[in-house]
């Protein structure tokens, strides 16, 4: 059973904070990442709204931090996200979790 | 029962076609998007020969997953068009199991 | 409960209405387009065409689209088409036209073609289309059998440098075409069970950017249809194309150095004794001789010319060698370089020592279906022998004696238009080329050759460059969607299904009809499309049987049967011995055709005439290796350039690439507009940083027009201004006249400023008479320092 990282994208900053605190864990250099925010936007709707929402995906280096799982943490990135807005479980777990509201998305990175 | 986008973007070649299927569908204006490619890379992994590159189509508030088409028992127009097969639209539940069986897919769910 | 399917419904349905729609299931073909022949389905509402939709019931894109398709409507109904034939009425190059009838275009078109029957000679005519679209076999049939002329050929393509040099190498090695099997002859597709289909283990994408590309009619997706069947991959390009990041091993070449490459991977076959020893001893000729002439190529040599470590070319090499079966999806770079056609043998002979030739998921031998072999050569035997021999380029034997294009040689055009020599050209006839915007290398000197002709026909979807500068009359052509006809490359045969019409502009196939009605009526049976589709879907397809209705509203798409290894089966051979169409019956590794008239038999490589090492001091001022013209999905060469369009959207300015390091050294920033210039000329693009470049090589975009500029000269759309083909030669080429340096230059960048960007191109060009003029006598080249020559 594979695991999945589920991001909540209504409320994700783009702070970096995924990023860096991968960066620390995996120890990577400058220039390297394990987890990139993307950014669409942001782009004046019809309606006079904004549309404007940063997705963090994880990258070929992402191995869900199988060594923290181990001693029982979650993945760097799911625990320092200042907004709350990433999620880690089983597949089966996160298909749920990703269903009960919109702006969600999950990443399977590696099975 | 929510619907989910699923993409398997090992192979989203950036070419554009959900996007501009997606407009075409929804008539939306020129600028405007129910579904916009982002881009990671090309960035080469350091000490390897090997390069990251992904791109990720992501739906946007003006995503409905083409309910319309959907009535007429047709496919989502992105899902539909794109050349390289790595969008599917469907339930949640089914596209749950889907997306664990291979690395590299994501499974969006644009609205509960 | 049974779920709703759309097109389940509608399965088998030629046409049908949904809502306020009529639904038309067809396919598609340039202009505009691109090679390609996908399935579509054209929702039309009173006449117009409103949406396009991809038709899934299609083998060849299994309803999938590119946004061109896609953004289809809005090209078909931009109010920007001339809807009515133009005559000039100013200067060449004001502007200014006269809307006329098509009686009346017609009338001076054929006053001036008996002119010049009457005062000079039918061949003074000469005939220009563009790359692979739907008139590819019309304005060749009107060139021989309308205005008796030999002279057809594609818009000032130096060498013929699309896809003929390969086809030469093919058809003279092995007597075939040869394609990567993607499973796309067969109608059911990557289907194991019911066809011998077996997926490719290995997928070289060589020079080819098949997902942008989509060129030779191979959809790019296929590629990826096979990756996620488990093909793996190696991408040969300078440029981390998305195909290279996927790909096990990534071979980042110098620009114009395929052959090198390709030689030294034979010299590993042979040396480390990893070849198809079978194939080779029974179906190879010269095996002995290639094997000596690859001796000196070795990975050492190649990884120094090729700029590719020595590691990577061997590791490639073995696992080409080893894979169970190989296609090689290969592109333009084999075909814009001199050593176009020595390439192309390299390459073939690659094929051959791995043994993938015809064999289920390698390249196989593909013919056109039903036999249809209606092309460049369609009518060309309606010209008696002696005018046959007139065709300009007819002394390149490979292009005339040994039949392998019908083509003449357009660098040769270009000069007799200069020099009057072999004879003068009165008259000519372009019909969907844009060569000031694409293909003429040189731009700016074959824009003065054709201001000097005596008249111009220019038939195209939009008024160009080309148009306004050169046209006397501008005849308005019709669409994809507006056509009736039918289509063969390769395979299947194809309908295509008129939906739509605008305003009075009419198919390329109509005005040829007319047009040869007026001149030589008995050529002409036919009165309209669907019966000039009729007459040669009934007298050109023996293996098919029926004609417009049955092919365009019944079948719309037919695939012939096709069977694998038919070397072994005698399929191959007009006297029906197992072998290939060769006169060894072998592969000829050692070329006997060449030989005869007097070419090198077996496959080489030489430098560019322009490189870091062929003209080191050449290098010194312009200090990156330059290749031109990648592809990008959102154009179709100089299509779509019009403003509202989404693809100008998506991709709106000309655009080079250099990697970060060389542009920080020049102190050049992402977005920057620049000068790419050398001793031919100079034009400008901006800056888009590619960090996977070699700090060497330069990428720069081909063309580029600017239909929200003025049309009229000095502005011509902005032809000039960031026309890559300013830096290029013409009349530079392989000895059997194929293959031209496109891609494969020098040049140098610096950033644009108000001072340095006082004299645009556009006015050099066309009130200076500038660029590329101090001709070099010992190479015919320009002198260096020639530029600005006002």
């Amino acid at each position: 059973m594979a695991n999945a990282l589920l991001i909540d994208y209504e409320y994700c900053t783009g702070c970096h904070a995924c990023e860096v605190s991968c960066k620390k864990e995996k120890n990577l250099a400058r220039g390297q990442w394990g987890i990139k925010i993307l950014t669409d936007g942001p782009r004046e709707l019809p309606d006079d709204k904004w549309e404007f929402n940063n997705i963090p995906m994880p990258t070929s280096l992402c191995d869900l931090c199988a060594e923290r799982l181990e001693s029982g943490k979650d993945p760097s990135c799911v625990h320092n996200c200042p907004a709350n807005c990433m999620q880690f479980g089983t597949v089966e777990e996160m298909s749920k979790e990703v269903a009960k509201k919109g702006n969600r998305v999950i990443f399977v990175p590696v099975v | 029962m929510a619907k989910a986008l699923m993409i398997d973007y090992e192979y989203c070649t950036g070419c554009h076609t959900c996007e501009v299927a997606c407009r075409k569908s929804l008539g939306l204006d020129s600028g405007q998007f129910g579904i916009h490619i982002l881009k990671d890379g090309p960035r080469q992994i350091e000490g390897t020969k090997k390069w990251e590159l992904n791109y990720l189509p992501v739906p946007t508030s003006l995503c409905d997953l083409c309910a319309e088409r959907s009535e007429k028992g047709m496919d989502a127009s992105c899902a539909h068009h794109c050349p390289t097969h790595c969008l599917v639209v469907g339930n949640v539940e089914d596209l749950a199991i889907e997306v664990g069986k291979k690395a590299n897919r994501a499974l969006f769910v644009p609205l509960a | 409960m049974a779920e709703k399917d759309y097109f389940a419904e509608h399965r088998g349905q030629f046409q049908w209405e949904d809502g306020d729609y009529t639904v038309t299931r067809t396919t598609v073909w340039s202009g505009p387009g691109c090679h390609d022949g996908c399935g579509v389905l054209y929702y039309t509402k009173d006449g117009k065409l409103e949406k396009v939709e991809g038709d899934p019931d299609c083998a060849y894109n299994q309803g999938t689209l590119c946004m061109r398709c896609l953004e289809m409507p809005e090209v078909v109904n931009n109010p920007r088409r001339p809807s009515k034939p133009l005559k000039r009425a100013g200067e060449r190059g004001e502007d200014k036209w006269d809307e006329i009838t098509w009686d009346e275009a017609y009338d001076i078109i054929e006053a001036k073609v008996r002119e010049i029957w009457r005062d000079y000679a039918p061949e003074s005519i000469a005939c220009m289309i563009g790359t692979g679209r739907a008139n590819c076999w019309q304005i060749p049939y009107m060139c021989y059998s309308a205005f008796g002329s030999p002279n057809f050929c594609l818009g000032f393509l130096s060498g013929e440098s699309c896809f003929q040099p390969r086809s030469a190498a093919m058809a003279s090695m092995s007597g075939d075409f040869f394609i990567a099997d993607c499973s796309q002859q067969f109608e059911s597709r990557y289907d194991e069970e019911n066809t011998e289909w077996r997926c490719p283990e290995l997928i070289i994408n060589w020079g080819c950017n098949a997902v942008e590309s989509n060129s030779d009619n191979f959809y790019g997706g296929w590629i990826v249809d096979c990756m996620q069947r488990g093909s793996k991959m190696i991408t040969v390009d300078p440029s981390l194309t998305w195909l290279a990041s996927r790909s096990e091993i990534w071979l980042r070449l110098r620009p114009g150095t395929d052959g090198a490459l390709a030689m030294a991977m034979l010299n590993v076959m042979i040396k480390e004794d990893i070849y198809d020893h079978d194939f080779v001893e029974k179906w190879c000729y010269g095996f002995d001789e290639l094997a000596e002439r690859v001796k000196e190529w070795t990975p050492a040599r190649a990884a120094e010319i090729c700029w590719v470590d020595e590691a990577d070319i061997v590791a490639a090499a073995r696992m080409y060698a080893g894979a169970k079966n190989a296609a090689m999806q290969w592109g333009l770079p084999i075909d814009q370089a001199v050593m176009g056609i020595p390439t192309a043998q390299a390459l073939n002979a690659l094929w051959a020592l791995t043994g993938n030739i015809d064999n289920p998921g390698g390249n196989i031998v593909i013919r056109n279906a039903f036999d249809q072999n209606v092309s460049y050569n369609y009518g060309y035997n309606n010209l008696p022998a002696e005018v046959q021999a007139k065709r300009i380029g007819a002394e390149y034997p490979l292009m005339s004696k040994a039949g392998f294009s019908s083509t003449a040689h357009s660098d040769s055009i270009l000069q007799a238009i200069e020099t009057g020599k072999p004879y003068p050209i009165r008259m000519l006839w372009l019909t969907s080329t844009n060569p000031i915007a694409n293909m003429a290398s040189d731009a700016p000197r074959v824009y003065r050759a054709l201001k000097t002709l005596d008249f111009v026909v220019v038939n195209d979807l939009f008024l160009t460059p080309t148009a306004v500068a050169f046209a006397d009359l501008f005849l308005p052509a019709a669409m994809s969607p507006e056509r009736d006809m039918q289509r063969v490359w390769w395979v299947p045969l194809r309908g295509m299904k008129k939906v739509c019409q605008y305003g009075e502009c009419k198919s390329d196939d109509t005005i040829v009809t007319e047009i040869g009605k007026r001149l030589h009526p008995e050529n002409f049976p036919w009165n309209n499309d669907q019966e000039w589709t009729d007459n040669i879907l009934r007298t050109e397809t023996p293996g098919y049987d029926g004609g417009y209705h049955e092919l365009v509203e019944r079948d719309i798409w037919v695939y012939p049967g096709f069977q694998y290894y038919k070397h072994e089966k005698g399929l191959l051979r007009a006297d029906g011995q197992p072998g290939f169409s060769t006169p060894s019956g072998r592969i000829e590794l050692w070329n006997t055709v060449f030989s005869l008239w007097g070419y090198d038999p077996l496959p080489d490589w030489a430098e560019p005439s322009n490189s870091p090492y062929s003209s080191p001091e050449l290098y010194e001022k312009y200090p990156f290796v330059l290749t031109t013209g990648a592809r990008h999905i959102e154009f179709f060469h100089s299509e779509h350039r019009q403003p509202e369009l989404t693809s100008r959207e998506l991709y709106p300015d000309p655009c080079f690439e250099m990697s970060p390091k060389s542009a920080a050294d020049l102190d050049i920033k992402e977005g920057d507009w620049c000068w790419l210039e050398n001793h031919r000329g100079r034009c400008r693009q901006k800056l888009r940083i590619n960090p996977t470049l070699d700090d060497r090589v330069v990428r720069a975009d081909h063309g580029w027009w600017f239909p929200e500029k003025d049309a009229a000269e000095p502005s011509l759309y902005g032809v000039f201004d960031s026309n890559i083909n300013n830096l290029l030669p013409q009349c530079e080429n392989g000895v059997t006249g194929y293959g031209a340096p496109y891609k494969n230059q020098l040049c140098k960048v610096y950033k644009c400023t108000e001072e340095n960007s006082k004299e645009m191109p556009s006015i050099c060009v066309s009130t200076k008479d500038g660029y590329s003029k101090a001709m070099d006598e010992s190479n015919g080249d320009v002198k260096v320092g020639a530029i600005y020559n006002g």
